[in-house]
């Protein structure tokens, strides 16, 4: 039997990548997709304890995470796509205009 | 042979787990978009195998039917909508923050080895069933519904906000400007 703390561990794994790729990558679209491997993180993480803890309410979060997960990715592909109108790219530091 | 069949759920966890992070270490790491984002398809069916080795069928489902159906295929349509083209020798990455991801890398990889060493110091705990509400023994996707509308039912109604929110704010944002106005420069 694997024990919860293989599960964290991978998670840990998982989140460590997304942030490494969030920093490092200059394409937008990547940069949301490794939002989307720190969200899966968590979500291991829950369904982890939810098995640890023998409660469900572990699970039903997972699904909302999962909602949220979602409803970022459509905001963020319609930024996308407004910015690529606005200024032909996907390049995050050819954006900042805010000299962030 | 037997080793196997003693371990299986193990061999499966380690399976599973190295496909999930060589799909992360590839969507930080491809070139181009349309391979990072088949990498990260592979991240997301592994996550869902994990799911179902942890007893969370009804999520396995939904994590493939939201990610790799939905999510998934919204990242390929907008990738092939926008066709940037990158020139070959363009670089993928913000050399200027190499030091930074430098540092995190070396500060997540010394937590992932605490994380590991304290792993192999815990005995594994029996987990607790999963499909019981009230007493009463139901199938994973029952119990979970139960769950979600009994207790949850505020959150799961606010979350469906949400969802209309984004929805409409990514129709706006993605729609032609009216003509007669102007594009701004």
């Amino acid at each position: 039997m694997i024990a919860t703390s293989h599960y964290l561990v991978l998670s840990l794994v998982l989140f460590s990548l997304g942030v490494v790729g969030i920093v490092v990558r200059r394409n937008f679209i990547t940069v949301l997709m490794c939002v989307e491997l720190i969200l899966n993180a968590a979500n291991v993480n829950f369904i982890a304890f939810a098995r640890q803890l023998g409660d469900l309410s572990g699970q039903v979060f997972a699904v909302f995470v999962i909602t949220i997960a979602a409803a970022e990715a459509a905001i963020g592909l319609g930024i996308i796509v407004a910015l690529v109108r606005l200024k032909r790219t996907v390049h995050l530091d050819q954006v900042s205009v805010m000299e962030g | 042979m037997d080793w196997f069949l003693a371990n299986f759920a193990t061999t499966v966890f380690y399976a599973l787990a190295g496909l999930a992070v060589a799909g992360a270490v590839g969507v930080i790491t491809l070139r181009h978009p349309v391979h990072a984002a088949l990498s990260l398809l592979g991240t997301f069916l592994a996550v869902a195998g994990l799911f179902v080795l942890q007893r969370a069928e009804f999520l396995a489902a939904v994590q493939i039917l939201i990610y790799a159906g939905g999510v998934m295929v919204l990242f390929l349509f907008v990738i092939m909508l926008v066709n940037v083209k990158t020139l070959p020798n363009e670089s993928q990455f913000l050399r200027r923050l190499a030091p930074v991801a430098g540092a995190l890398g070396v500060l997540l990889a010394v937590l992932v080895g605490i994380g590991a060493w304290a792993a192999t110091r815990t005995p594994p705990a029996d987990p607790a069933p999963l499909v019981q509400v009230a007493g009463e023994t139901l199938g994973n996707t029952e119990a979970v519904g139960w769950n979600l509308y009994r207790d949850y039912l505020l959150p799961f109604e606010v979350v469906s906000i949400v969802l209309l929110v984004a929805m409409i704010g990514a129709i706006v944002m993605g729609r032609k400007e009216v003509q007669g106005k102007e594009e701004r420069p």
